[in-house]
Formats: C-alpha cells, structure tokens, sequence
C-alpha cells in the first residue's frame, strides 16, 4: 500500500497542517514501513518528533483498518505496546499521546504500567487493555508474571522500544529481549498473528548490531531509518583563573559556581548535568550560596528524590517557570523541555555519545544552536573538553556492547513466566535461544539452569526441601503463593542496592537513600538529600527517620552508582591531546594552552608522554612504594591492567598490592620496593599468554566479587524482604559478600558465580580490548620516570580510594608483616 | 590444619581451635557458638538455592572436633539452630545417635525457637538465658550481661551471638578482616561456628586479647 494515498495519511497529514507541522521525510519512511508489517529501528535524536514516527504510523494503520468507524470504534484491545526506560519519561509520553488522540477525535485510551500504577488501575486494565500502553522492562514482565497474559497480546500490532540506546548493553534490555521473544512466540501460536517490533535509537557506534539485538526473536533483519538532522553544537569550557597544578577531583568544580551565575542569568532555562547524586546536593547547596536570588527558581532533580518532587520540576521545566535546574542523568532522557536554551556540563561525561546527547537538551527548534558549557571539576578535565570537542568533529560516537549470557535474568524470566501460566521447556527454550543475549546458550547451561530452579542445584535428596519450580505433568510452574508473591517482589530489583525510605519523624516523605549509606550512620550523624540538612535519628521498618538539622557540616551521601568509566573513544582523543602539546609546533586548542603550567610541572618533575609513549612514575612516599601507568584507557581498564600487571609483577617475588585508578592510568601501591625497571618492562606488558594470565588474576581480585552483587539479587539468591514485613523475612537475610565466599567455597560450579565471573571477562578484561592496548603499548617507548615527589597526573590518582588487593604472599605472612609494621612506628 | 593454641582464662587452660571452637581442657569440654544448625535448608525451602553442603560441612567440622579432643560434654552459647524445624535438623537427630554419650547444653540465643519436644528427642540440656559452670558462665547476648547478679559477675562469661570479626590494617592502605576469638576482661565473644554467617567488627581495647582465625590457623592478634 502507497502511504500517501491512504486514508490514514490524508488525516495524519491535514491535522499536522492545522497545527503548521510538515512531516519529517523519516518519519514518513517509518510510517510506509509500519504499514507494510515491517520491522526495524529508527534513529533519531530527542527532540526532532521520533515518538511521532512510530506512534502515528500506527494510528495511521489503524485508521486505514478501520476507515468508516476509526474515530467511534471504542475497546479496540491492545495495539500498541511501548516500552521506555524511565518511570519519569512514561507519564510525559503518555500525555503527548494522549493530546494527539483527543485531537484526532478518536476512541482510544492510553495506559500506563510502571511501579507507580494503582492497584485499582491495573485491575481495570486487566479487564480492558487500554489500546495503547506504555510501560518500563520489570513491569513487563510482572505483566508475563499474570495468568492469563497471553490474551492480552491478542490484538497487539506494535512493540516500541524507546530509547534503546539506554536499554542495550544493560540487564533491562535483556529483559526487553525475553519479553518480546515471549510475546512475539504467543502472537504466532495462539493467535496466528505477528506484530512488528520497532526500535527509537539515539546515535551509538553500533546501531546495526542495536537492531540486529531487538529483532532478533523475530528472525527478521529489518529497516534502519535515520532522521539524518544535523543539529548545531557548540561547545564552551569554562576556565578556572588559575591552573591549580595537583588537581583533585571534585574540588575545583565547586569553587568556580561564581562563574555559573552570569550564564544562568542571560538564558531562559538552563540544565546542570552533574556526574553523581552526591555531588548534585553539593552544587545545588553552593548555587544558592553564591546567589541567594535563585532560591525558588532553581530545583534539584535525581533519582533519589521524591517522585512527586521531581514530577513537579518536570512540570516547571516545560513551562519555564524554573531558571535552573541541576540533576544527573535523571535527565538525560525524554521529552523536550522546550525552555531550555542552555545545558552546563560538570565534569567528564565519559563519552562522546552522552555528551551530545545532553548538548541536545538545550535549543529545541529545529535550527536552534545547542549551547553546551563545559565546567571541570579539576583542572586536567580540561583536556578532557579539548578531546570531545575534537571528537565530535570526526563524529567518534560510542558503541553499547549488548549484554550475552545473562543467567541470572533468564533464572529470573523462567521463574516469572513459572508463576502466570507454566512453561514446556522445550517451548521456551527455542525461544530463549532466539535472542541475541542467549543465543550461544548450550544445552548444557539450559539444563543446568532448569536443575537449579527445580533442584535448588545438587543437594541431599532425603533432608532437603528446596522449593520453587515444580513439575507437574512436564509444566514447569511455582504453585506456591508465598514463593510466588516473593518472586513478583523481585522483578524490579535489577538496580542493584536495596533502598530506604527517608521521612522524618513528624511526618513527611524526603527520599530514598541506599541501605549501605544509612547503616554507616550513626544516630544524630547529620546528612544531606534533596538539598536538606538532616539528622539521622533511626531506622524503623525499612524506614530511615530524620529531623531537619542547622548543623552546617554534614556527610554528603557518597552514591554507588555513576561512576561511568572513559570511553576507548575519548581516551583515544586524549592521548593525541597530550600528543599535541608534547610534540609542540601547532596551534593548541584552548583548553591545553590554559594547561600549560600544569603540563610545564609535569614535564620538569617527570615527563608529558606523546602518542607513542607510556609513562610510568616510580615515587616513594610514607605510603609506601607507588608504581603510576598513565594509558588513557578508561577505569574499567585500567582496573583489569592493574591486576594483570600485579599479578605479573607477584609472580617475580611474593609481594602484596593495593589498586587505585581513573580514567587516566593506575597505580599500584605496595609496602615493598616493586621491581619493575627497564629489564623487564616489556615483558610485564606483554600481549603473550595474555589470556591465562587474565583468568588468574581475576579469581585473586575483588571484581568478581562486586559483579556478584547484582547477580546474586536478579538471580533471586538474596531477598530483600517484602515492605513492612522485614521482620519476618529476618531468617531469611544474608550478604553477597558471604553468598559469595559459601559459593566459592561449597559450589564453585555454580552457573551464577560462573557469571559473576564471565561479566568481569566480557565488561573489564575483555580481552581484544586489553591485547589491543598491549600491542600498542609494545610497538610504542615506555618511559620509566622516579619522581621526586608526587606529578600532577597521578596526584588525582592518589587521592582517588576505589581499592583492591592482589597477593601472592600467604595470608598468614601478611598478617605478621602488618603487625610488625605497626609494632615497629 | 594448624594445633589448636592455649589460652589460660581463671587459671583453666582452653584449646582455640582454627574450626572456630574452644577446647576447656579441665572439664573436657567442647565450647561452641552460633551454629545455625538448618540454616540452608531454611533457604532451600523459601527457594533460595544455597549449596547444602555448607550444612553438611559445619556439621562434619563439628563431629571431627569431638573426636579430636574426645569430649564429654559440648557446651553451646546460643543460636544452635536458625528457624523453624526443617528435614536438615532430621539429618542431625539421626547424627546425634552416633554421639549418644555426648552430653550436649544448650544457652538458648534468640535464634533457637524449636519446641521442647525437639530438645527433648535430640537429647540437649537446655537452660533458658544462662548457664555456670565452674569459673565460667555460658550466655547467649552480651546484653544479658549487664543484667546479671554481683554474684554472677564475678564468673567469666562466655558469650556468642554477635559473630565478631577483627580487622587488621598494614602499610599501602592494605587492610584484612578474620573471625575471631575476642576475650574482654569479663567476657568472651566466640566466633560463629558456622561458615555460612557474616560478621561484625570489633575494636578491642588495651589489655584485651583478640585471636583471629586465618584460615587454617589462629593468631593472636591483641
């Protein structure tokens, strides 16, 4: 069928006339698609109409069903399913949607399915599904955790993924995956029916691989369409007054808020992206310290914070009551917040990708410049904003490696779909294999993990009881209630740490606040969240009760999460950067020539490495005995270099390290002299017996460890207890630092350790990745420096306490050592 | 496996033993605490698969310090089982029938919720809160230890319950966390029996002593 000769189009297109709209050509490619039944991906940057190329294809298709009666006809059943990665963005989406289909006088309603939805609302749906729904990957599959979910695919025409940029290369988008490759399996044989999957996709590297990802249950290899929208970019880095020569992360930052003001002042809106939550409540306190003006016209946006707050600054942003708003990647994504004119970044944002995609908050109409300023936190991130700058030139964009193997999300899938209807395994095994995450699933493995949902893994068959799958006549299903209320409590705790509540004592809901941080506090210990001071009083039921405080000091809470590692891309960038000023002659880019006291420093005490150059620093302090390796490759790397590195060097003599790195380089710390010269530096890193030197030092690393973390949650080995009923899962309670030694212990073959594992060999020691590193670092000079003091490059490094060990020494020699150290002070 | 280590406490001699007991030579007797005896069976059942043969460990390292030092009699300070009755604590009445002549104490801790009947069929003496016995003076929570009589402070209490672990730190920020024995000036704080339990750091104070278990072996570490 010719689209523009549908009826659909016609009233598509007059009723985007009434509103002085044409569509993009992109858009109209995907509405051809969609009504051709195909699949694909679209790629479009927010803000340029994406939501629009997929939904109305499918108000146009149905209009084209239904010519006569598409307006009147009212309980039509599902059509489209669209799934988003934040809660935040669901209820934005759904009120644009819902605006186009009030205008169109039509008959749909538009629903929306998250952790918030009543209970009242998802008994209504239940009844009748709204045509269409809108929810995020853990409600999805609590809805394949429902008897009876099959029929509510029935109906269903289209499957959007939003934002699947976000979702790939996470644990969620493997739950997108198994959803889909559910559904799409249930179309087929209950109803004789398929429906077309389409993917939205901001630019990443690999955005063929993106649609090869989501199209994968439906064995089809589907359109890519790009919205080809060059939008403007311009970057401006902030500069301090003076180049402090040891920089420390986080410090500077703050001290340059002053220069903030001005900028806040001309622009309608502006948006200030900071890295983590902790350092959000600082700049946030600081603002209003430096301009008391602001208050009332300035919020606080994260995720921490609660959902009607930041509901209420959403609200304020699109209809530009708020001068500024600081947040994290809170918001990165969604809708537009058409007042924002200007975006602040502070501090690395890591990529190059997360960096444009933040510029494209600001200057929303179609030939708007986006203003971008970029604010570092310490004075050697301004060769960071050289780099991006350089990057975005030759158009270096990120990839999002997609997650394979995930045990513990299809342990958890099998036990979800186990509660609703059952499942034959031979069914949803050729489904599972389907997918991309699990497409080099063995046969072997799937036994394993059936044996383990079943069996509870290998056990003594007369005194045990284990119990959650059951087999009943070749169905597998979970026939307990309790164990089954238990799982539908799990499905959402793919997000790692287990979070309390924050109220006060009087009353009143501030937040949500890791476990790890609150249980660290004492009672009438003073921190901060959402901007106020509180006084930690107990914690009662889940809940942490506080009451405001005027102390002026107080903990910043230091958040897990966004510690982003370097890309390979900005790393890369980087090293030319330095490349650049080493080497002299050209006209350096701003940021280097602001640099170049610190660069001067540097290269008396020690030296400034070019591109075919690797520094390594010597230093000795009453530490102890510093080894710095500056490679520019990103923190993940460099952690996985470190202990390969120690674990070469402990194999010329026994000898204990400590790790600390960031995005720049390493450091090994020791109490001993650490033998690394000019005799045996390229030995130490060489690419030769590369791979078994990563299997060894791994098992002797925390890595595994902190991966098991997750795993050992999704996998639905540590429960969280239900809401207000702790007590009665106390029995129940047990760490996944303890999980993790009993497993090694007593079942080291067991599937889900064995991932714990595989996820630091894939996302850390992946080892193209470090041979490509090594074969650079052979083919380039290592320079080996002794420093009399500490250098402005690893002085960050020093100051940074993210810490590990790697021993070759027996544990019982450490210990005696350390005494005498102590004895002998 | 290292010999285990003497301690003298109220001029008695006890044995530490690297298995995380104690071996009080004078009146034959084995002391242990926090065995959470069913504990993985207690997972097993809610359908968290932990490995069974943790349980099946602790209760094989049990049976080889009875032989070992030829005990009479085991004295336990609480937290002998974890929950509810399940079929792995089946597994142990049928153990306890190998060990008949053992005479088994147990101070209740506040894990140990079975009904008597059990106590009873398994052949443990039980006692509610506390137990003497010679110079010493067996409970559960440190905290019934501020509760007691002159008289009874004048013991030296043997206690469990809070699984306590010492950390150590070195030169190069290196740091290290071991269960431990921790012998105050009036009590004791034995490490937890099982291995399938966490811990909790203390900060011994001068003059008291602090045995760690590292792996096969102790050291005293205060």
């Amino acid at each position: 069928m010719e689209l523009p000769h549908t009826k659909g189009y016609h009233i598509i297109n007059n009723w985007l006339e009434t509103k002085g709209f044409k569509p993009f050509l992109f858009q109209q490619e995907a509405w051809q698609q969609i009504l051709m039944g195909n699949s694909g991906l679209v790629n479009a940057p927010t803000g340029c109409g994406k939501t629009f190329s997929v939904f109305l294809g499918s108000v146009i298709d149905f209009i084209n069903h239904h010519p006569e009666d598409y307006a009147s006809r009212k309980n039509n059943g599902l059509q489209l399913l669209w799934i988003t990665p934040l809660r935040a963005l669901a209820k934005d989406i759904g009120r644009a949607i819902e605006e186009v289909i009030a205008e169109l006088g039509m008959n749909w309603k538009v629903g929306i399915r998250n952790g918030d939805t009543s209970t009242t609302e998802r008994a209504s749906q239940k009844r009748q599904m709204p045509e269409v729904l809108i929810i995020t990957p853990e409600s999805l599959h609590l809805l394949l955790a429902q008897k009876g979910y099959p029929e509510i695919f029935h109906s269903l025409k289209i499957i959007a993924v939003d934002e699947w940029h976000e979702l790939l290369g996470s644990k969620r988008g493997v739950q997108v995956e198994l959803a889909i490759s559910r559904i799409v399996n249930v179309q087929y044989s209950k109803f004789n029916s398929q429906c077309s999957v389409w993917g939205i996709s901001a630019t990443i590297g690999n955005l063929e691989e993106a649609k090869e990802v989501l199209l994968s249950p439906l064995q089809k290899s589907g359109i890519t369409i790009k919205a080809n929208l060059n939008k403007k970019i311009e970057v401006e880095s902030i500069f301090p007054d003076e180049i402090e020569k040891y920089p420390w992360a986080g410090h500077l930052g703050i001290k340059l808020a002053h220069k903030l003001i001005p900028i806040i002042q001309q622009s309608r809106t502006t948006l200030i992206f900071i890295n983590t939550r902790g350092m959000s409540e600082r700049w946030y306190q600081t603002l209003l310290d430096v301009c008391p003006e602001l208050a009332g016209s300035i919020a606080l946006h994260h995720s921490s914070i609660d959902r009607e707050m930041r509901e209420w600054i959403e609200d304020n942003l699109h209809t530009g009551n708020l001068k500024a708003v600081v947040c994290t990647a809170s918001l990165d994504l969604g809708v537009d917040f058409r007042p924002v004119e200007t975006v602040i970044q502070v501090g690395s944002p890591k990529g190059v990708a997360r960096f444009l995609q933040r510029a494209g908050r600001s200057g929303h109409s179609p030939d708007a410049v986006s203003k971008i300023y970029f604010l570092p936190t310490h004075s050697l991130e301004l060769m960071e904003a050289a780099a991006l700058k350089s990057a975005m030139q030759e158009n270096l964009v990120e990839s999002r490696p997609p997650m394979m193997l995930c045990f513990d999300v299809l342990m958890q899938y099998l036990n979800t779909i186990a509660i609703s209807e059952g499942f034959l395994p031979d069914e949803i095994y050729k489904e599972v294999a389907s997918t991309f995450c699990f497409r080099d699933l063995t046969k072997d493995e799937w036994q394993h993990i059936l044996h383990f949902i079943t069996e509870g893994g290998n056990a003594m068959q007369q005194y045990d009881e284990f119990k959650k799958v059951e087999i009943i006549e070749g169905v597998y299903k979970i026939n307990s209630r309790k164990v089954a209320m238990r799982h539908r409590m799990h499905i959402g705790t793919i997000v790692s740490d287990s979070m309390l509540k924050v109220k006060f004592m009087s009353g009143g809901y501030v937040g949500v606040i890791e476990e790890y941080f609150i249980t660290r506090l004492e009672a009438g210990d003073v921190f901060t969240l959402a901007g106020r001071n509180l006084e930690f009083l107990m914690i009662k039921d889940m809940t942490a009760l506080v009451k405001k405080s005027d102390k002026k000091k107080s903990i910043v809470p230091s958040w897990n999460g966004g510690r982003m590692p370097l890309s390979a891309n900005l790393g890369k960038k980087l090293r030319e950067m330095l490349d650049s000023f080493a080497v002299g002659g050209k006209q350096l880019a701003v940021e280097l020539e602001a640099l170049k006291p610190l660069f001067d420093l540097q290269e008396t005490l020690s030296h400034v490495p070019k591109k075919n150059e690797l520094l390594i620093e010597q230093i000795e302090t009453k530490d102890g005995f510093h080894l710095f390796v500056y490679p520019f490759e990103g923190r993940l790397v460099h952690e996985a270099m470190a202990a390969i590195l120690a674990y070469r060097i402990s194999r010329i003599h026994p000898i204990t390290f400590s790790f600390a790195m960031n995005d720049y380089g390493f450091e090994l710390l020791s109490d001993q002299a650490i033998p690394v010269d000019d005799t045996n530096v390229y030995d130490l890193f060489s690419p030769e017996d590369l791979l078994n030197d990563i299997q060894r030092s791994v098992n002797s690393t925390e890595m595994a460890k902190r991966k098991f973390r997750d795993v050992a949650v999704i996998g639905g080995l540590i429960f969280q207890g239900m809401p207000g009923e702790k007590k009665k899962a106390r029995h129940l309670q047990s760490s996944a630092s303890l999980l993790f030694k009993v497993f090694s212990e007593y079942d080291s073959g067991n599937l889900l350790l064995r991932q714990a594992y595989q996820e630091v060999m894939d996302q850390q020691m992946e080892e193209v990745r470090l041979r490509d590193m090594l074969t650079r670092i052979q083919q380039s000079q290592i320079i080996i420096t002794f420093p009399e003091r500490l250098t402005p490059f690893c002085f960050p490094i020093k100051v940074d306490s993210m810490r590990e060990d790697l021993s070759s020494e027996k544990l019982e020699d450490r210990v005696r050592r350390m005494q005498q150290q102590l004895t002998s002070k | 496996m290292q010999n285990p280590i003497p301690h003298i406490v109220r001029n008695n001699t006890l044995w530490l033993s690297p298995e995380r007991s104690l071996f009080w030579e004078e009146e034959n007797t084995l002391i242990i605490a926090d065995m959470h005896l069913g504990k993985t069976g207690h997972f097993r059942k809610a359908g968290i698969a932990i490995p069974q043969s943790i349980y099946k460990a602790d209760l094989q390292r049990l049976m080889s310090q009875l032989y070992l030092f030829k005990v009479d009699r085991l004295i336990i300070a609480g937290d002998f089982t974890h929950s509810v009755a399940n079929k792995e604590l089946d597994l142990f009445l049928k153990w306890r029938k190998d060990f008949s002549l053992l005479h088994i104490d147990l101070v209740k801790g506040n894990h140990d919720i079975l009904d008597d009947a059990w106590y009873n069929e398994a052949n443990i003496s039980v006692s509610s809160k506390k137990l003497a016995a010679g110079p010493y003076l067996f409970i559960h929570d440190l905290k019934v230890h501020q509760k007691l009589t002159e008289e009874e402070k004048q013991l030296y209490a043997f206690t469990g319950h809070m699984h306590p672990a010492i950390a150590i730190k070195g030169q190069g920020k290196q740091s290290l966390q071991f269960p431990c024995f921790y012998f105050a000036k009036e009590y004791c704080v034995l490490p937890a029996f099982s291995r399938f339990t966490g811990s909790f750091k203390v900060k011994p104070q001068i003059g008291e002593n602090v045995f760690a278990v590292v792996e096969d072996s102790v050291m005293q570490l205060a």
